[in-house]
């Protein structure tokens, strides 16, 4: 592998989380009716300042009540502050309706090594659900807070949470001509924000290998589209695809061994199979019309692909051994940047029914394709790891932003970043650094 | 760099406006309205329609370039045009961009040492990557013409930026249609 060349900052990802550069907020525009009511008590303090002590409380806040599935108990309604389940009272709790209650300690063992303690406890059985103690250095407190977010999640829905987990996106900074295109890291929530490539060309389509360590995207660089590989950890990266014509649309096979490109080296773009091992090429679709945007099935089986073979631009599929590939939608004039669920029963894809560019998800079972948002120039839905959310690219008053939705459309997230626009956004997988 | 090419493309598009072009634009964008509308009969029958008219048309037209061009041999507001536009999420040559695509082929052909890069655009609407490639079909549509008229296909390279360089930067069909482009750059 090959540093990155000179112009350019490939940069390195450190353990340390920096301060958040890019602070961003979080609205629910629409809440799921069988919410869970949950408190969260700011967690005791010893040793430690008020700042740094509320941080846990108030991430767990944001995680759980962004998440749409559960309401939190004001904080100014709280009648006592508990923070382990002996010094709980229950009544105070059952007055305010709280079905559950998180409380904890976080506790300075160091000069810069703190403990932190939760519980989740059931009000109305008066036990507690999960429990956990968590020993790190400073920095990673907002880490350890994701992970009670994720634990608390998972006791109370079942579902693995991903509150603990990264986003991937492209920040533009400046205005034309002297933009600055920064490929970006940071917690799912927008903060710890960290440059991976810093270009004065535009970057696209991030993409996560499976196991977390690498990513995969478009730079133009050299003044032209090309597909590179990126170490998260050193910054080393290489030049997977440098052909005549596009070179686009990167998306990694479920075991990491291979990538699909879009290249049009051989006349129009259409989809190639990398193997990531002996760097050989295998063409996958032959057609004059484009075809682009591959994304696998989970079980690796299968590429679904956008097309303009049928005039307006639909999705596709094909098996990724080869063969002749079907058409799987035929709802409205667009449908394109199809990404697969996790159990691969739908298909997250850019609409156009005639209200504008929408998130949609096609239901493999029912062949339907029902849009999930109210907004308008979405791009580049990106399922969360666990299949609870769909992040995606959209426009909000001309400025560009990142918003998420529950793949049943009820509960809607905007978040937006202070410093320039952001797009491309890229969900990781489970596994970490 | 960046700059001077904007410049270009700006005045490339006050010529257009000057000589009819631009009125090929405006006629695009009222075609593509109709299928935006909904009308997708109308839209999608007028697009496929395109499509059969387009090789008459391009006999036509290829008859009076070459009775022009063999009359005073002047292409000079045609040559001064340096961008040609496209319906949206087409990259069919309209009549006004085939001329001025083919007046380019005939000053390459007088020209054997200049070579020419054609940098395909998309407008913002829809997914980036389908972008990429539609402006790439748009670099290939004029190619594919050039080389057709006798353009050395080593002479021409082809780039696509596809949404990423837009030169309006509004959100309607005004800018949109200045957007959707492929520049000539000598």
């Amino acid at each position: 592998m090959r540093r990155a060349g000179a112009g350019l900052l490939a940069v390195w990802l450190s353990g340390a989380s920096a301060p958040a550069a890019a602070v961003l907020t979080i609205e629910v525009t629409k809440s799921v009716e069988a919410a869970i009511s949950i408190a969260v008590v700011p967690f005791r303090l010893e040793g430690v300042s008020a700042a740094t002590a509320n941080l846990p409380a108030a991430v767990i806040g944001d995680d759980l009540g962004g998440s749409g599935k559960f309401q939190l108990v004001p904080r100014g309604d709280f009648l006592s502050r508990p923070h382990d389940l002996q010094s709980v009272n229950f009544k105070d709790w059952r007055l305010l309706k709280a079905e559950v209650l998180v409380v904890g300690r976080v506790i300075r063992t160091d000069d810069d090594r703190f403990e932190v303690r939760f519980q989740l406890i059931d009000v109305f059985r008066e036990k507690q659900l999960a429990g956990q103690r968590f020993v790190g250095p400073a920095p990673r407190l907002r880490k350890v807070a994701h992970q009670i977010s994720d634990l608390i999640y998972q006791a109370l829905t079942g579902k693995r949470g991903a509150f603990d987990t990264r986003i991937a996106y492209v920040t533009v900074q400046g205005a034309a001509p002297k933009e600055r295109f920064l490929l970006q890291v940071a917690d799912a929530d927008g903060y710890g924000a960290r440059t991976i490539l810093e270009s004065p060309q535009p970057i696209l389509s991030p993409a996560w290998s499976p196991d977390g360590r690498q990513l995969a995207y478009v730079s133009f660089e050299k003044n032209r589209s090309e597909v590179y590989i990126q170490e998260l950890r050193s910054g080393e990266r290489e030049l997977v695809a440098g052909h005549d014509g596009i070179n686009g649309a990167p998306a990694w096979s479920p075991d990491g061994r291979q990538l699909a490109l879009t290249l049009s080296k051989d006349g129009n773009p259409d989809i190639y199979i990398y193997q990531l091992a002996d760097r050989s090429l295998r063409r996958l679709t032959r057609h004059p019309a484009i075809d682009t945007e591959p994304a696998w099935s989970p079980d690796g089986g299968t590429i679904a692909f956008t097309s303009g073979r049928s005039v307006t631009p639909q999705i596709y599929r094909v098996a990724a051994t080869g063969g002749a590939p079907q058409r799987v939608t035929f709802h409205g004039k667009y449908n394109a940047g199809a990404n697969y669920s996790h159990d691969g029963k739908s298909i997250a894809l850019i609409t156009n029914q005639g209200n504008g560019y929408r998130v949609a998800l096609y239901s493999a079972k029912d062949r339907t394709v029902n849009e999930l948002t109210r907004t308008h120039q979405d791009e580049s839905p990106t399922f969360a790891p666990n299949g609870e959310m769909i992040m995606y690219a959209t426009q909000s008053g001309g400025a560009h932003v990142l918003a998420a939705v529950s793949p049943d459309g009820r509960v809607r997230q905007v978040i937006k970043f202070q410093n320039g626009s952001v797009r491309e956004p890229a969900w990781s997988p489970f596994n970490q650094l | 760099m960046r700059k001077l090419t904007y410049l270009i493309v700006f005045l490339a598009g006050l010529a257009v406006a000057g000589c009819g072009g631009r009125k090929a634009a405006v006629d695009e964008s009222n075609i593509e309205v109709e299928v935006v509308e909904g009308v997708a009969g109308a839209g999608e029958d007028a697009s496929t329609t395109g499509l059969g008219d387009d090789p008459g048309t391009d006999a036509q037209n290829l008859g009076q370039s070459a009775s022009a061009s063999s009359g005073d041999g002047d292409d000079s507001d045609l040559l001064n045009q340096r961008v040609v536009y496209f319906a949206y999420d087409s990259s069919l040559l309209s009549t006004e961009a085939e001329a001025v695509v083919e007046a380019h082929a005939r000053y390459l052909q007088s020209a054997p040492d200049v070579q020419i890069i054609l940098e395909g655009h998309a407008d913002e609407r829809g997914t980036r990557e389908y972008n990429l490639a539609l402006a790439e079909d748009r670099t290939q549509s004029v190619a594919n013409l050039m080389q057709a008229l006798g353009v050395g296909a080593e002479r021409i390279q082809t780039i696509s930026y596809g949404e990423e360089r837009p030169v309006a930067l509004g959100h309607d069909e005004s800018a949109w249609s200045l957007n959707r482009r492929v520049e000539f750059l000598y």
